[in-house]
């Protein structure tokens, strides 16, 4: 292999969408070219495709290794393509200008990965690329070797806990199931990923989509499932059409269907595709959509693994926790509990977003204080603002300040402070973001997303949105803050599912660690952040206008006068703080307060 | 009822609605249950959402085929033959339930030799429903714990009627799958009170209780009761009354809350049947058709105005009561005929009779509801029989024996009889008949409602898509459709509920009377007429 | 059986049992408004939570199964706020015209609403506004009002089998509608306007009819099939103006269109009043007095009997009339008349 050429282009979602294929196709044709002159080109040169390695903020991702050397690009479009092949791949020096920097390796370097590892080098396409890191080793260890039983306690002694956001330990789910007297066990993957900027699941099927399938086959055989399901996304089609490929292989290879791996034991997995309702992503309101019923969460108990999928006893864990599995059960119990902290075991793969410099797909240990995620990993905040406060757990997380900056990020660190796992995503905010609009903005997904079946999700997260609606619209009353945190409070109590039990808890932890942002909005009808542009007052700075007019012009109700080159003026009576003079304005002579 | 009384004894549903849900499988055949019958058809889909498996013998994609395990479309008529067939299966298959049989029946031997011909291949011949089907069905009957039949008027409007009852009770006694809770042989009543109706004597026949007119003690038992003569001789039944109005023996008739000339097969007929009377007497709470011909027309009351009991279908006595006056003069029914009977006879000495009372005395002729009374039902109905005042009713029949002289109920071999009137080049469409959801039976009181005659306005014929295309007929344009007996001019609902080659009319309708068009053909034991099959013609 | 202790006393319930049936076997009332024993359990509305020690959060009583030992708490501060807040989002997104509600008096969420003593509304917001009128001839949707409890859905579904509505949309837009939001095209069975814990759902024909002033109510058998289903009907003077059937009956509270909307034929205008006779043949029928009538009756055969035999005359009594009527029909014709013709048209 050390005298290979290969050419690794990112052809994930995020790698496409950045111009990938025509990346892809720039190849292919300029190295059909270079080897029709030189034969090494043609014999030794292997383009490939793969999946995301995290990094999507600097798409189109291109590795070149020659002799075992690597050299990654970074931002390389199709007409970057003709100069790689020329100078690098038939001549063999990397093009320096375009290589990634440092910070793309620090970026990795501080990541543990176990389910991200071959995301980025293998071609997810190609079964055989899987077979080659050890692919379906672990699913025909289990089947030849070990009892049902024996990979529940492998699970169990790993400490693996489920992904999906609640961190229930895996195994001692399994074991619940596999308890039940049935005649039918159902193993279902949730890959209906719904948080905003979450694209973990995606990735990973995107780019692994094997491993997935492996891990349900040890599942299954572990509770006796014959039949699993992969709930998915509709608005995932790469991601489904890479899975449909990987089911098609795997049952070619005899890996599924009848008599899998030769040990009589049978399983066959569905593609079930989601319609985009966030409550889906709930296990019982999965369950009801696989049914064909309306995706509305059931009350529990009965729980899943006792009565789940058309009342049968039913594993259900994300695509994460699935993608652990085979390397448990390849590397031993022992050694993926010696990664991560005291009672969460291993890593987790996050979404970073947000005011961060390096946004992307990451994997920790389990345990890595906060600000190394945030400082090492991610780079530090952009445009060196200050950091204020991080979000995770999606929308129904909370709002992390400061002040914790050293929390450990694992399942009882986040909860400590009043925030939780979820499903892994973490958006960072900075100084220029208002905490009030940020809970608001969070209230109004889960306020939208609510299956309307219970009334303090229905009912309580409309309330709560109205209410944070007239505090950033200045109209908040003495008392507000008091309301909403009861409210908030009922409604974390008494909602049905996890939806509305997590909904109030932007609201409340940003309560808890940002009360003056909401009392200067309240009393003072002042947004400390400038964001909330109904508190604020724009004005034109004299002495920065150069009378271009952009503003006027974009003034929709007439706010603004003023003659050609001389400074404008806006007219406070008629404004309606819109914001878009301050948008339209090229030399920030608008300001606001 | 008759063909059931001969082979058990007594012809009511042998189980109750309640234990339907307890089913482990279900055989409904000739019965649209959800649409006739709706309460009793939740309890079926009750049984489905319980687990139990459901068997649906109809001609037409009723509502019920839904929830169904297995539909058999049989050919209209053919009931007889797909029940001897399935269990011409059950025999082959050793399913039947041998030691039922050997304690509980008699006939046995010369019933099994008649099954010989109905192979299922025979049974696909006849009714159209596959041989496999066939064996299906065997099978989810025979082989389930509990397993209930339930049939109406698809099985008895026939000429072969009686034979079809027959071979229900077969099959349900070959399985053994009779005399226990959760099984039985259910005949479901298409109205209120036909129970109660029959219960109480309104049959030629017998006297209240189903005791035999022509049984001397029995005759001697109420003459002393009712102090007073009575005839030796059972009397006519109503379809062949028709026949004695037409000849002239039948000269005085009194039709008391019936509207035999709209419900009454080949209308035409009947109403020359009527107006041959000397004398009509019709007690009608609206001027129905029949009350139109009458020679006199007494105000009733509805069921909201008087005091009584119902007996429902599966045998329970409930009362009806009193919730508003009559309007006008309009007089309680127990007043104006025991009025009647006074005058004619001086009869009950009080004007105005107390229906309390009215039970007692029935109460005190038949052994069956000894232990009823007023004062027990005033919350909750009572099934009979129940012979004293301590029994607490009973829930399902013959668990001990059968209401014949040994005890045994009866095999009764079935052999195959053809409709009366199948279809021929020039009448070439089977017509079959029924009700609709919105409406009950000739519709006087439902289309006096304004909400059911909103949603249901007017007749329609049922006629599947490739016969609308071969009569280039659209839905909703009208059809005309002829019978040797009448003609009609109605509706087309194009619609795969009926097969090709049958078409279905609800007979609700006076304007598009669907008796106009049927058969007058009669039983030969029960003469009861066959209304679920005719041949007639259609045109545009 | 399992022992659970509600409210400091102990009661012993099958297993499977939930807590709020073992609470209701102590006669301890829990409020609900999701809930219908007759209907799978729910769990939509939070009213009926309940704290179980060693649970951190409260619970739904419906839909929690009573285990041994289990120490529940059905009062407590908590419980209470967290009730009362429930009501209090209903009611902040509720019309409340109960003055003009057709369901004023049998409503639930009234109920609730004077329990909890709700005047003013923290909560007052944004109301939905349905303006949609369903034009079919049974029920009245008014969307305002409901409650989102669910029932009406799933007895269509669970009891009826047919599913002619169910949900639509998300969060605060979310609402139950027939297919594609048209208008209901069912079996009108009227199940779910039995079970509608508001004035969401009414009978058509029952409105601007009295409501609870002037009204009695009767029990009695339908006179439709012979399912033999209870009825109560309401009466206001000589009008029936509404049919209900008691959850406890043995047809359980279901009825069928007929039997719950087909009832206006009482009224009718159309109902024979006075008796009337034809004197003589293609005459024509005229009002006359009940003597007259009944003696003429009387009369004509008793001739007939004279000049052709009693078996000259016929029968045919009813299986729509009691019982009694039956009897007694049968009665005069054999005892007075001397004859054995008589039948009924069951055989039609």
């Amino acid at each position: 292999m050390s005298n290979e050429i290969v050419v690794n282009v990112c052809m994930g979602t995020g790698g496409i969408a950045a111009g990938g294929s025509q990346v892809m196709e720039a190849f292919i044709s300029e190295l059909e070219a270079a080897g029709v002159e030189n034969a090494t080109v043609k014999e030794k040169c292997r383009l490939h495709k793969v999946g995301c390695r995290g990094f999507c903020a600097r798409d189109v991702l291109v590795d070149i290794t020659i002799n075992g050397n690597v050299s990654t690009y970074q931002y390389i479009q199709a007409d970057m393509v003709p100069k790689l092949v020329k100078e690098h791949v038939v001549g063999g020096k990397p093009v320096s200008d375009w290589l990634v920097g440092e910070d793309y390796h620090t970026f990795h370097d501080n990541q543990t990965k176990i389910v991200l590892a071959d995301l980025g080098k293998i071609d997810p396409e190609s079964i055989d690329e899987y077979l080659a890191v050890d692919g379906y080793k672990a699913a025909q260890k289990v089947l030849d070797t070990m009892s049902p039983a024996d990979v529940i306690q492998t699970i169990k002694d790993s400490g693996l806990r489920g992904r999906g956001g609640g961190g229930f330990p895996t195994g001692v789910k399994w074991s619940f199931c596999a308890a039940n007297d049935s005649d039918q066990y159902y193993i279902i993957c949730n890959a209906d990923e719904g948080d905003p900027g979450a694209f973990m699941d995606r990735s990973i099927i995107e780019g692994n989509p094997h491993a997935v399938i492996e891990g349900m086959i040890i599942g299954a055989y572990a509770i006796g499932a014959s039949v699993g399901y992969i709930y998915i996304r509709a608005e995932y089609p790469l991601a489904v059409d890479r899975l449909n490929m990987a089911l098609k292989q795997a049952k070619e290879k005899g890996y599924l269907g009848e008599n899998l791996f030769g040990s009589g034991f049978n399983l066959q997995i569905k593609v079930k595709l989601g319609a985009g309702a966030f409550v889906c992503g709930e296990e019982t309101a999965l369950i009801a959509s696989i049914e064909g019923e309306r995706g509305m969460p059931r009350a529990k108990p009965p729980f899943p693994a006792n009565k789940g999928l058309w009342g049968k006893p039913t594993i259900i864990n994300n695509v994460e926790t699935f993608a652990n599995i085979p390397q448990i059960l390849n590397k031993g119990a022992d050694w993926f509990a010696s990664i991560g902290s005291e009672k969460s075991k291993g890593t987790k793969v996050i979404a970073l977003t947000g005011k961060i410099r390096n946004t992307g797909l990451i994997e920790i240990p389990m345990g890595m204080p906060l600000k190394d995620i945030i400082f090492n990993v991610g780079g530090g905040i952009e445009g060196d603002k200050l950091f204020k406060a991080v979000q995770t757990g999606g929308p129904s997380g909370g709002c992390i300040p400061q002040q914790h900056i050293d929390l450990p990020v694992d399942y009882e660190g986040l909860a400590s402070v009043g925030s939780m796992m979820g499903s892994g995503g973490m958006v960072v905010l900075d100084e220029t973001d208002c905490m009030v609009n940020i809970s608001k903005f969070f209230l109004e997904f889960t306020q939208a997303e609510s299956c309307g079946k219970c009334v303090p999700c229905r009912l309580g997260t409309k309330r709560l949105l109205e209410i944070l609606t007239r505090i950033v619209d200045g109209e908040g009353r003495e008392g507000d803050i008091e309301l909403l945190q009861e409210l908030a409070e009922d409604v974390r109590d008494s909602s049905l599912c996890g939806l509305g039990m997590s909904a109030p808890n932007p609201v409340l932890s940003t309560i808890k660690y940002f009360r003056h942002e909401y009392e200067a909005h309240i009393k003072q009808k002042k947004c400390p952040s400038k964001v909330c542009n109904k508190l604020l007052t724009f004005f034109i700075r004299e002495d920065m206008c150069i009378g271009c007019g952009m503003c006027a012009r974009a003034c929709s109700v007439k706010a603004i006068s003023g003659q050609v080159k001389q400074p404008h003026k806006i007219d406070n009576s008629v404004c309606i703080k819109c914001g878009a003079c301050f948008d339209a304005c090229k030399f920030s002579a608008v300001l606001k307060e | 009822m008759a063909g059931l009384a001969a082979k058990f004894g007594s012809g009511a549903m042998t189980n109750s609605v309640k234990e339907i849900a307890e089913n482990d499988a279900l055989f409904v055949i000739g019965s649209n249950t959800t649409e006739n019958h709706p309460i009793i058809g939740l309890r079926m889909k009750e049984a489905v959402a319980n687990g139990a498996r459901l068997i649906v013998a109809d001609p037409r994609k009723i509502p019920l085929v839904k929830h169904a395990t297995l539909w058999l479309r049989h050919r209209p008529g053919t009931d007889a033959v797909l029940l001897n067939s399935i269990m011409n299966v059950i025999l082959a298959e050793g399913l039947e339930d041998k030691a039922f049989i050997d304690s509980r029946t008699e006939g046995y031997e010369e019933f099994v030799k008649s099954l010989e011909t109905f192979t299922p291949e025979y049974g696909e011949e006849k009714t159209g429903v596959p041989a496999e089907d066939i064996k299906k069905a065997a099978r989810i009957y025979a082989e389930a714990k509990n397993a209930g039949i339930y049939y109406a008027m698809g099985i008895t409007q026939h000429v072969m009627g009686t034979n079809n009852v027959n071979a229900v009770g077969n099959l349900a006694m070959l399985t053994g799958n009779v005399g226990k809770r959760a099984a039985g042989v259910n005949p479901l009543r298409g109205q209120n009170n036909v129970q109660g109706a029959c219960d109480m004597g309104g049959l030629p026949n017998v006297y209240p209780g189903y005791q035999n007119v022509e049984d001397p003690a029995v005759k001697e038992k109420f003459e002393k009761a009712w102090n007073t003569e009575l005839p030796a001789k059972a009397g006519l039944k109503a379809t062949e009354m028709t026949g004695a109005m037409i000849d002239g023996t039948l000269k005085g008739l009194y039709v008391f809350g019936e509207n035999p000339a709209l419900s009454d097969p080949n209308t035409s007929h009947s109403v020359k049947a009527f107006k041959n009377l000397e004398f009509l007497v019709v007690q009608d709470i609206f001027m129905t058709e029949t009350a139109a011909l009458a020679d006199v027309v007494l105000p009733g009351v509805s069921f909201a105005e008087k005091d009584g009991t119902f007996t429902s279908s599966e045998r329970r006595v409930q009362r009806v009561r009193k919730a508003v006056n009559p309007p006008g003069q309009a007089q309680s029914d127990l007043d104006i005929i025991n009025q009647i009977y006074q005058r004619i006879d001086g009869g009950n000495k009080d004007d105005v009779l107390d229906p309390a009372m009215v039970f007692d005395e029935v109460a005190s002729l038949w052994p069956a509801i000894a232990g009823i009374n007023y004062e027990r039902i005033e919350k909750c109905g009572i099934q009979w029989p129940c012979p004293d005042e301590k029994h607490p009713g009973t829930e399902f029949l013959f668990a001990e024996s059968f209401n014949r002289k040994d005890g045994k109920a009866l095999f009764t071999p079935v052999p195959f009889v053809a409709s009366d009137e199948l279809p021929d080049k020039e009448y070439p469409y089977v017509l079959t008949t029924g009700r609709e959801l919105f409406h009950y039976h000739t519709g006087t009181m439902t289309r006096r409602s304004s909400g059911l005659n909103a949603i249901a306005p007017e007749a329609f014929v049922e006629v599947n898509p490739a016969d609308a295309e071969i009569l280039g007929v659209a839905d909703g344009q009208k059809l005309t459709v002829s019978s040797r007996r009448g003609q009609i001019k109605v509706k087309a609902k194009v619609s795969n509920i009926v097969p090709q080659n049958v078409v279905f009319i609800p007979f609700h309708y006076r304007e598009a009377a669907a008796n106009l068009l049927t058969s007058d053909a009669m039983d030969p034991v029960c003469k009861i007429m066959e209304a679920k099959v005719c041949a007639v013609r259609l045109e545009k | 059986m399992i022992t659970v202790t509600v409210d400091g006393r102990d009661v012993e319930v099958a297993e499977g049992t939930t807590v709020l049936e073992a609470a209701k076997k102590l006669g301890i009332n829990i409020p609900t408004l999701c809930h219908d024993d007759r209907l799978k359990p729910y769990g939509a509305c939070r009213l009926c939570v309940v704290e179980i020690a060693g649970m951190r959060k409260p619970v739904t009583s419906c839909t929690t199964p009573a285990t041994d030992n289990m120490i529940v708490k059905t009062q407590s501060e908590r419980l209470y706020r967290l009730r009362r807040t429930a009501v209090e989002l209903l009611l902040s997104d509720h019309p409340n015209d109960c003055m003009t509600c057709i369901g004023t008096g049998d409503c639930r969420l009234q109920e609730l609403a004077y329990q909890y003593g709700i005047r003013e509304n923290r909560f007052a917001g944004e109301m939905r506004d349905h303006h949609r009128i369903d034009k079919n001839p049974f029920v009245v949707r008014q969307q305002n009002k409901c409650v989102m409890c669910g029932l009406c859905v799933r007895v269509c579904e669970e009891v009826q089998g047919v599913g002619a509505i169910g949900f639509a949309e998300r969060g605060f837009e979310a609402k139950v509608i027939p297919p594609f939001g048209k208008d209901l095209d069912c079996e009108f069975c009227g199940q779910c306007v039995s079970v509608c814990p508001t004035g969401a759902l009414s009978g058509a024909i029952w409105a601007g009819k009295a409501r609870m002033e002037g009204v009695e109510k009767t029990d009695t058998t339908c006179t439709y099939c012979g399912c033999g289903c209870n009825l109560t009907l309401s009466s206001n003077g000589d009008q029936v103006i509404r049919v209900t059937s008691d959850a406890n009956n043995h047809n359980r509270g279901w009825l069928c269109v007929k039997g719950r909307f087909g009832f206006d034929f009482i009224n009718s205008p159309e109902r024979l009043t006075r008796p009337m006779i034809r004197r003589e043949k293609g005459g024509t029928l005229e009002r006359v007095s009940w003597d007259e009538a009944l003696d003429f009756v009387a009369e004509r055969f008793t001739k007939i009997k004279k000049e052709s035999g009693a078996d000259a005359i016929g029968g045919l009594c009813s299986a729509r009339c009691t019982n009694e009527e039956n009897y007694i029909f049968q009665k005069m014709m054999r005892a007075a008349i001397g004859t054995n013709n008589i039948d009924h048209c069951a055989r039609y």
